[in-house]
């Protein structure tokens, strides 16, 4: 168990930046997430901090220790591909042997252990298949297995859920979490999947094209995003354009472009926001937030679309010149029709600012 | 704070050195030397030689000498001859192709199989048993003759067709196996889809299935016009003296070196052409069939009279195939000297197999081939397995150019091969340690290692490039060094790519011809040479016994690759 720093980190793939200047330190036994579409450099950083790829620029420290341009095999990390990279002509049990026969343990010795992180995978039965008889998420498991069993320093997870179909993807979510917290090995994880962050990690670091966007816990990140990018990427949301009108105390007043005016609370604002009366902001607000009927913040519109989910209505309103997504929890109201008028009201604790 | 002495990426030298930026030009700089060396330099002797003279140009200038057209005609005769073989190849192969893929009739089975036979005979051999059987003193041509009582053979194989004929026989697999490999992947519901449409049997020939077969027809034809530009082995044996390579052994053994080097200049030129041609056109070829799985449909020939043709066809067909090597066994058995003007060979014996083993003067050569051949796939191997892992898993600059160096002796024929190292190592130089290459032991291992090198190198790449990269890196994460990786993981992932493409290279140069003849050096005469000598002095009986011994062996290194690939063979050529 080790702290990972990663200090001014950039790579360049000839000119083009995969990273830019990362600066990063993951806690010793902490599960920490990189999250971000594909193409924001998070898989990249996990190749260097496997030694996969060296950095361009910057320092990579596990502890005090600094492996920059250490070799892969001197790092003493577990990896989990996402192809799960399982060696084919090998069983089960010579798979998660190889890396104890790389670090020579006896034969008795690497038989104890494959045999117990076996059992922690479940897979007690499956020692001598092969690869090839296993279904995706056995496979999945014994990738888990190969590389928990050298008792990692890091463990490195590079999307290593999205083979596998939705339902045993849930699964082996909870199933990896326990294993991480029963084990404490300092996690990695990379995922493109908010779900699967929000519901793993310790803390979750937001990435857009090789930067950092925001680094915090999931409830930090979903309801106190710092920029826009954050807050339309985590969750659904709406951003609405507005000024600033008044600031009185706690509460600010904006006005959107059509000339609608909301209240909010000040405290509700990504924390670079300054409140100064003419700024430009986005108002955030999520889907989930608005409700029905007269309250804070009342509006109409007009619907444009209906979705019924079972669990919620969806619906698209119309108001002025801005559309709202709106979600409401279906407790077997009555369901509107596309035309017909809605009345919506956001509390004034659901309104987030934003800056540009 | 940070404890920098303890850091093990600037602990030693090697290790600083390993994980530079510039570690992997070290890694590849055996590779390029080699290159350099055994394929750049011998070229550039070859080419310097060819502007030496009374004035840079005149060897050129001799060459394209209207006054004396020997070398015109020779260039014009080998582009007629390819352009011919490739139309030639193309119909029987197509035609075959499509029979044997859309089609059920009685024999097809046989046929399917015997239809590869061509590519088990080396060239010479190959040859051989063509003019054994239709040459002008060969078993038809006199059987017809003695059976209407003519005064002369009614027909034989000579000149220009013989050649062409020899080619098609030997060269219409390529057609064939490109042309059965896009049938298969043809999904018969295109064809359905544009009956649905309303177009007509013929509508739907012209607008859907020859189209889609274009691509590995066109691939196949310039590979064909290469190999006929490069052949020697026909025109040598039916005399047709003027033809590019022939030309080039002229000139060779007249000692008129640099007009062998401007030949050869020439010649190279014409086959890099096509190699590059054929090499873009591969890279942007290729119509995808979007369907995956699909259902092999054959129609049965049903009706009676049709029956009956088919299985005469197919039976005349088998025999075609099937009587080179059967001609080959038989005459293996008969005794030299003594089938004259008859129509069989009369006397028989199993001395020459016997001699195969026993006498010493007849398994020399045998045993010439076999440490020659062994030597130049051991290099294949070493040298073909690392630029195949530099290709497919290093980053470097001048890849490409690996590439090429690589694939260049591959599309150089045979003859230009020899002559270029005729031209580099009959001096001492660096590159052969200051020894004089030619006339010793080393110099047809360095000309089949040279030849063959593509082999080992395309299909050890193809099975690299299947190998995914990750595999390799889990094994790099969970602790293991690069070479143990290499070892456990990598080599016996690749194997059977390695073990086919090795296989190839030792049968080949156990077979090879074009170059020993060149080079061969009298205290060590390999096989070929010696069934081609062997045929000069009328020993028809050894030279096939020889002959069988290869096809033997061919036919077992086939089997193997077959096994090893379980049916997917045929990447490696």
């Amino acid at each position: 168990m080790k702290s990972v720093k990663i200090k001014n980190v950039s790579k360049k793939f000839g000119h083009i930046h995969g990273v830019k200047n990362l600066d990063l330190h993951i806690k010793a036994g902490e599960f920490f997430t990189f999250l971000g579409p594909s193409g924001c450099g998070k898989t990249t950083t996990l190749r260097m901090i496997a030694g996969f790829y060296y950095p361009t620029e910057g320092k990579i420290l596990f502890d005090d220790f600094d492996v920059t341009r250490l070799q892969p095999n001197k790092r003493n990390i577990g990896m989990v591909f996402q192809n799960y990279a399982l060696f084919p002509h090998m069983t089960v049990d010579e798979n998660i042997a190889f890396g104890l026969q790389v670090r020579k343990f006896s034969k008795s010795e690497i038989k104890q252990k494959v045999d117990r992180i076996r059992g922690l995978v479940h897979l007690s039965q499956y020692g001598n298949r092969k690869i090839n008889e296993l279904s995706g998420g056995q496979q999945q498991r014994v990738a888990l297995a190969r590389a928990l069993v050298i008792e990692p320093d890091i463990l490195l997870l590079d999307e290593p859920l999205s083979n596998l179909d939705a339902k045993l993807r849930e699964e082996t979510r909870v199933e990896i979490k326990r294993i991480q917290s029963e084990l404490g090995v300092t996690t990695i994880y990379v995922t493109h999947d908010q779900m699967e962050a929000m519901s793993m990690s310790d803390r979750i670091m937001v990435m857009e094209n090789g930067n950092i966007r925001q680094i915090g816990t999931p409830q930090e990140i979903y309801n106190r995003p710092s920029n826009r990018f954050v807050a339309d990427f985590i969750g659904e949301t709406n951003l609405i354009e507005a000024t600033i009108d008044a600031v009185n105390g706690d509460d600010i007043q904006v006005k959107t472009t059509s000339g609608l005016v909301l209240t909010g609370r000040k405290q509700q604002s990504s924390p670079t926001l300054t409140h100064m009366i003419g700024d430009k902001v986005f108002i955030s607000i999520r889907p989930e937030s608005i409700n029905q009927g007269t309250g804070e913040n009342t509006l109409t519109g007009k619907i444009t679309f209906v979705e019924f989910t079972g669990i919620s209505v969806n619906y698209v309103v119309e108001c002025l010149d801005f559309s709202l997504k709106v979600m409401i929890i279906n407790m077997n109201g009555q369901l509107k029709k596309i035309g017909e008028d809605i009345t919506l009201n956001i509390a004034q604790d659901s309104l987030y600012f934003l800056g540009e | 704070m940070e404890k920098t002495h303890l850091n093990p990426s600037e602990g030693n030298a090697w290790t600083r050195l390993t994980s530079s930026n510039w570690f992997v030009y070290i890694l590849v700089a055996p590779l390029f030397l080699v290159l350099f060396a055994y394929v750049v330099y011998p070229f550039y002797q070859t080419f310097t030689e060819s502007f030496s003279g009374d004035d840079a140009l005149s060897n050129y200038k001799n060459f394209f000498n209207i006054a004396s057209p020997a070398n015109i005609e020779a260039l014009w005769t080998s582009i007629y001859i390819s352009v011919i073989s490739v139309i030639c190849c193309a119909i029987v192969g197509v035609t075959m192709a499509f029979l044997l893929e859309r089609y059920d009739f009685p024999g097809r089975r046989i046929l399917s199989v015997l239809v590869l036979v061509p590519m088990a005979l080396p060239p010479l051999v190959g040859v051989l048993s063509f003019t054994f059987l239709y040459g002008e003193s060969g078993i038809f041509p006199r059987a017809f003759q003695h059976l209407f009582g003519l005064e002369q053979v009614p027909f034989s194989l000579k000149g220009i067709w013989g050649v062409i004929v020899v080619h098609t026989f030997t060269m219409y697999t390529y057609f064939y196996l490109t042309a059965s490999a896009a049938i298969k992947g043809l999904d018969p519901a295109l064809e359905e889809a544009a009956t649905s449409l309303g177009a007509g049997r013929v509508r739907i020939w012209t607008k859907i299935i020859l189209p889609m077969l274009t691509p590995s027809i066109v691939a196949s034809s310039l590979l064909v016009f290469m190999i006929s530009m490069a052949s020697y082995t026909a025109p040598l044996m039916f005399g047709v003296e003027r033809t590019m390579t022939m030309q080039i052994y002229l000139s060779r053994t007249n000692g008129n070196l640099n007009m062998a080097a401007t030949q050869s200049m020439i010649l190279s030129f014409v086959s890099i052409t096509f190699l590059i041609i054929m090499r873009w056109y591969q890279n942007r070829r290729n119509y995808q069939n979007l369907s995956k799985g699909i259902s092999v449909h054959r129609s049965e020939v049903s009706s009676r009279g049709m029956k009956v043709m088919a299985t005469i066809a197919s039976f005349i067909g088998t025999l075609i195939l099937i009587l080179p090597i059967l001609v080959l066994i038989l005459i293996s058995f008969s005794v030299d000297g003594a089938w004259k003007t008859q129509i069989l060979p009369t006397d028989y014996t199993l001395d020459h197999y016997y001699a195969l083993f026993t006498d010493e003067r007849t398994w020399r050569p045998i045993w010439n081939s076999v440490r020659m051949g062994i030597v130049a796939t051991l290099g294949n191997i070493i040298f073909g397995v690392a630029a195949a892992y530099a290709m497919v898993r290093l980053n470097f600059k001048g890849k490409t150019l690996l590439d090429i160096l690589i694939m260049v002796p591959w599309a150089l024929p045979g003859t230009v091969v020899a002559v270029n190292l005729i031209a580099a190592f009959s001096t001492e130089n660096i590159f052969s340690f200051n020894q004089v290459l030619i006339g010793t032991f080393w110099i047809l291992p360095l000309a089949y290692f040279i030849r063959h090198l593509p082999l080992v190198f395309r299909s050890t790449s193809a099975s690299l490039v299947q190998l995914d990269q990750s595999i390799e890196e889990a094994s790099r994460s969970l602790g293991a060094t690069w070479w143990y990786s290499f070892r456990r993981i990598v080599l016996p992932l690749t194997f059977t790519g390695i073990l086919a493409g090795t296989l190839l290279a030792l049968v080949q140069s156990f077979g090879e011809f074009v170059a020993s003849i060149l080079l061969y050096s009298t205290s060590t005469i390999p096989l070929s040479v010696a069934i081609f000598q062997k045929l000069y002095s009328f020993k028809f009986g050894t030279a096939c016994a020889y002959g069988v011994l290869q096809i033997c062996l061919i036919l077992i290194v086939l089997i193997i690759s077959e096994k090893l690939s379980k049916g997917s063979a045929g990447s490696a050529i």
